[in-house]
């Protein structure tokens, strides 16, 4: 894998390895040394052009437990306004020995360019670009849910389980609620989860369901309850901005009170799922909004693990991008016998 | 110096000399052939070559004054003559806006003096493109540049009262609004075409009711107050559809296309290469099929290229910091042979009538699309149809790089443009003492 751009650029075999390559990692994680030799002599520069702490913190605790050098590069402020930003600051970080560029960009697609556009030739890992992707994400929740649930939806032991390595998601029902439009969380989820072989259905008011989603390999529902009722096996919960409400033309929903009674998920909603099913979120949460205090905090609550699951993805991307580990799409070259076999 | 096309087919007919002298066509025929060896004649041979009229653009960005950087119109002339114009209409959004007599005449100084083509200045229709004061339309008609043709574009005249009374106002000296349609609040932050591919690759949606909701409402006002309406860059299937329906109703609209609008999809947008970012933006395969349909049957009355050079920096970025605006003098002529005229949907006297013909007719130029007949200005496009070039972005007159079509290979090659019978373009080279006929 030379760059992560987007979730689409991962087919079935190589979404599993990265899978279980975060599973190995996650492994050595529970171990009193979490420090692995792997990445020694390696940089990655962390490249963010939007506020996210949480997200970098992930990358970059994920970049030290494998020994690379980090350095983080907030280019706050450096709008979209001043394009030239991009290339110009992606140039002085390569020629500060940047290996692979991890990004994080208001503008959608700035990481493709920024890996075709031959400003740099290191590897790029998007971090999230505008309302386009966040791939990583979109992999730690496939883990999350892989960990918990097996194909057909029965509920896995604890963490003594096989835990769903080697295999994917067929068959598992997720509901993913929320901002549908301005959520480039929601595009890498459709893709990657189908690509997993689950079945995922949209759910949002229409005014934030955009046009052309009739393209996407998903249903689409307007309906909560309605979606519930049917059992669905995990249901993530998207963060709605409150400013949405007051952005131009009135709003993309009258008020917060309104949307928490049609699309938040409350104790009342939640004691319908199916024993099974589990809550998601891939925060920061709006407690109150789109999710309540009582539902964020249930035992059906995975929102925490999906933090810790993480740095375990991060890390076998960068693994994976850095090692030169052959994956299941174009295969990079070089790739040493013990990455192989760390990989497996 | 005369000038003896021998052998050439005007508007792709049966072979023939024309002999222009002392900035006509002097003669037509065995009476023009009469003339080779006569001294101060030369003699280009012209066989296998196409004659058209000069091709006259009605939507062109020179960028002079303001923004020199990406053109000038010394340059951007040059490549309205390699591209076979002879006569350009420069839109009004340069700095200062071209919205008093002083900026048109300024305008139409610096066309005449480059010498390359004819420069008429479009006039801003609201003071500074502003959108709220009528800019003084009657002095920039009664100027030197004598403005026919007035336009907001970059922004629409989108205050219906305002539209209204510039649609009134150009009658009075037989002028024409044209419209950039864009319903400003539908676009707010729009990147490209709305619909799938927006929603996969994440950018911001331009939908095409924001277009065709302003060309309803202009069609109905300019049927109300029985004035001159042209429609710029028609990009959706609906817009076509609307005109259509106002053009059967017998109101007074013309309408153009781009040549990018004619070949080029909203796909492209899925490499966030930002030289296909352009406004309006390019739509889908079933509204190019609509935009091509409405050229073939008349709906869409003529191809405008709206040339929009951009330097290198506003278009070397990501895609949402970028410039919208693409070049297009150079390759339009090619485009237009290879969607309509190789496909047998247009004749070349058809692509005569909508790249010549009736952009000087909409703009009431006198001196251009003229037919090519004895006594008629010599402005005279050579092309050879059967050749095939690739478009170097690197190689092009244009003072910027922004083409959409570099490193495809087009159909039809301008050999000649002549000016008032001098050579603008000779062997497909800008020919050298173009920029002293002024
Ligand atoms: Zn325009």
């Amino acid at each position: 894998m030379r760059h992560l751009l987007s979730a689409a650029d991962l087919d079935r075999p190589t979404a599993i390895q990265v899978l279980d390559t975060a599973a190995q990692m996650a492994a050595t994680q529970a171990r009193e040394i979490k420090k692995l030799p792997t990445l020694r002599g390696k940089t990655v520069v962390n490249l963010f052009f939007e506020d996210s702490t949480r997200t970098r913190i992930s990358f970059e605790t994920a970049a030290k437990r494998l020994s690379a050098d980090v350095i983080n590069f907030a280019a706050k402020g450096s709008s979209v306004s001043k394009g030239e930003s991009l290339k110009d600051t992606a140039q002085t970080l390569q020629a500060m020995g940047a290996d692979a560029v991890v990004i994080r960009h208001p503008a959608s697609g700035a990481p493709h360019s920024l890996a075709h556009c031959g400003w740099v030739d290191t590897s790029v890992i998007n971090a999230g670009d505008g309302t386009h992707q966040h791939p990583t994400q979109a992999l730690l929740d496939a883990f999350t849910i892989r960990r918990h649930l097996s194909p057909g939806g029965v509920r896995r032991v604890g963490a003594d389980g096989d835990q769903g390595v080697g295999g994917g998601l067929d068959g598992l029902r997720v509901a993913i609620v929320g901002d549908i439009l301005h959520s480039r969380v929601v595009r890498s989820n459709v893709q990657l989860l189908t690509t997993l072989g689950a079945e995922v259905t949209l759910v949002g008011p229409p005014t934030l369901v955009p046009i052309g989603v009739e393209a996407w390999p998903c249903q689409t529902s307007y309906d909560l309850d309605g979606v519930l009722a049917t059992g669905p096996d995990a249901v993530m919960m998207l963060r709605v901005q409150r400013e949405r409400m007051g952005a131009g033309g009135g709003g993309f929903f009258p008020s917060p009170a309104e949307y928490m009674h049609l699309y938040g998920l409350d104790a009342r909603r939640i004691a319908r799922l199916p024993e099974h099913s589990i809550v998601m979120h891939p925060g920061p949460m709006n407690r109150g909004l789109e999710i309540s205090a009582d539902a964020a905090d249930s035992p059906r609550s995975v929102i925490v693990e999906q933090v810790a699951n993480g740095v375990a993805v991060r890390m076998a991307v960068l693994y994976l991008v850095l090692a030169g580990v052959p994956t299941g799409d174009a295969a990079p070259a070089a790739g040493s016998a013990d990455a192989k076999g760390a990989a497996r | 110096m005369s000038y003896l096309l021998r052998a050439v087919s005007p508007l792709g007919g049966a072979p023939t000399d024309l002999l222009l002298a002392k900035g006509v066509i002097a003669a037509v025929g065995a009476e023009a052939t009469a003339a080779a060896g006569e001294r101060g004649v030369t003699v280009v041979d012209g066989s296998g070559l196409v004659a058209l009229p000069g091709l006259v653009d009605l939507h062109t960005h020179l960028r002079e004054p303001g923004r020199e950087d990406a053109e000038t119109i010394e340059s951007g002339t040059r490549a309205a003559a390699l591209g076979g114009f002879t006569a350009v209409h420069a839109m009004a959004n340069t700095t200062p806006v071209a919205d008093t007599a002083g900026v048109v005449e300024q305008v139409w100084r610096l066309g005449r003096a480059a010498g390359w083509a004819d420069v008429f200045p479009v006039g801003a229709v609201s003071v500074g493109l502003a959108g709220e004061q009528l800019a003084e339309l009657g002095a920039m008609a009664s100027s030197a540049a004598r403005v026919r043709v007035f336009s907001d574009d970059g922004r629409c005249v989108h205050d219906p009262v305002l539209m209204r009374r510039a649609l009134e106002y150009v009658k009075a000296f037989d002028g024409v609004v044209a419209q950039h349609a864009q319903e400003p609040r539908l676009t707010a932050g729009a990147q490209m075409h709305e619909g799938i591919v927006s929603a996969e690759v994440g950018l911001q949606g331009w939908p095409a009711v924001a277009e065709e909701a302003i060309i309803a409402r202009d069609v109905l006002l300019v049927a109300h107050v029985r004035s001159r309406l042209h429609v710029q860059h028609v990009s959706t299937a609906g817009a076509v559809e609307i005109i259509r329906w106002a053009k059967s109703r017998g109101i007074n609209v013309t309408a153009e296309a781009t040549p990018h609008h004619l070949l080029l999809t909203d796909e492209l947008a899925r490499t966030y290469d930002p030289v296909y970012k352009v406004n309006p933006p390019l739509r889908t395969q079933e509204d190019v099929d609509a935009v091509r349909d409405g050229l073939a049957d008349g709906t869409i009355d003529i191809v405008a290229t709206d040339h929009a050079p951009h330097p290198r920096e506003d278009k070397d970025c990501e895609w949402a910091a970028a410039a919208f605006g693409m070049t297009g003098l150079e390759t339009a002529l090619s485009i237009v042979q290879q969607v309509m005229v190789d496909t047998g949907r247009m004749t070349w006297a058809d692509l005569a009538r909508v790249m010549s013909v009736t952009p000087a007719r909409i703009g009431r130029l006198e001196q251009h699309g003229r037919p090519l007949a004895v006594g008629e200005p010599a402005n005279v496009t050579l092309v050879d149809g059967a050749a095939r070039w690739t478009v170097d972005p690197d190689r092009l007159a244009t003072g910027s790089r922004n083409t959409p079509f570099g490193g495809r290979e087009l159909p039809g090659r301008v050999v000649a443009t002549f000016l008032r019978g001098k050579p603008t373009v000779l062997d497909g080279a800008p020919a050298r003492e173009a920029g002293m006929h002024a």
